[in-house]
């Protein structure tokens, strides 16, 4: 059974590179799910359930940090392991992040490298 | 720390940015100030604008054929021409850039926050801020393409929370 992600961000194109990651990593892959915003990513998870989360924090309509606290409320979701992928590199908001409940926190610009090693480290 | 503090953060982000997600290098061409505007420009612009203590705007702003050559190195797709992959892209290097500086310049501005990054593409525009503030532009070359990454940053007075030293105003209102 495959690793099925749903990766959270605005950009398209940072969504585009973490698939792209994310097939070249060494995880045998599910599905890719993607969301634009907090609130598209709650409601795709309405009706199915990810092994792992990439999440932006600075996004339009729910940004990451409010997504992060909706999710775990949800008591199906509320286990699955959160990535932060973000431009916001300051201590506030990496603890902040860390207290809502995210396993890992990765700052903007990223290498593939960088990814796979947080993935690794928590799948 | 003033203008070539924040000449500092921009090249050094920049050229951090380019290399990781790019892995293009990039050399600074020439460094200037202008007030208010930067003038008629072609082809791309990406803004972010800063808010809290201090706020503003930082601008990268390039040729539609750079947009492109960035987008297709980026997202390993070819592009010859801008759409919405090359204005996201571009979106999102500016989001980057400014995003990074932005949490370079907190450890002495206090927390600030990033808007939402915001794409123009066209022929003949301007950016400007209104009032007449002075912008750090830095021109760098990158692969013989020319492109700007601008700045402006100014004191917000009415703002409660203090700053955590150091950092003198780059620009007052008056």
């Amino acid at each position: 059974m495959g690793l099925d992600v749903l990766i959270v961000d605005d950009s398209a194109a940072i969504r585009k590179i973490l698939q792209r990651v994310l097939v070249q990593a060494d995880v045998q892959l599910g599905s890719v799910l993607e969301a634009s915003d907090g609130k598209e990513a709650l409601d795709k998870l309405k009706d199915t359930k990810v092994n792992l989360i990439l999440s932006d924090i600075n996004m339009p309509n729910m940004d990451g940090l409010e997504f992060l606290t909706h999710l775990k409320a949800i008591p199906e979701h509320k286990d699955v392991p959160v990535v932060m992928i973000t431009t916001e590199g300051g201590q506030a908001k990496v603890m902040e992040a860390v207290n809502l409940g995210a396993v890992g926190y990765v700052r903007k610009p990223f290498t593939a490298d960088q990814i796979k090693e947080k993935l690794v480290g928590i799948i | 720390m003033q203008h070539e503090d924040l000449v500092s953060h921009i090249t050094q982000v920049t050229q951090d940015v380019f290399c990781t997600m790019l892995g293009q290098s990039t050399s600074v061409v020439q460094v200037k100030m202008e007030n208010g505007g930067t003038g008629e420009a072609c082809g791309v612009a990406a803004l972010v604008g800063i808010a809290g203590g201090w706020q503003g705007t930082g601008i990268i702003s390039c040729s539609s054929n750079l947009a492109c050559k960035l987008a297709s190195q980026m997202l390993t797709t070819e592009y010859v021409s801008v759409n919405d992959d090359v204005l996201d892209a571009m979106g999102e290097i500016a989001n980057i850039v400014v995003g990074n500086i932005k949490t370079n310049l907190e450890e002495k501005l206090g927390i600030l926050a990033l808007s939402i990054p915001t794409v123009v593409h066209g022929k003949n525009f301007a950016t400007r801020s209104l009032g007449k503030h002075d912008w750090t532009i830095v021109e760098f070359d990158c692969d013989g393409n020319h492109f700007l990454v601008q700045m402006m940053l100014i004191e917000n007075t009415k703002h409660a929370v203090t700053p955590r030293g150091g950092f003198a105003a780059l620009h007052r209102v008056s």
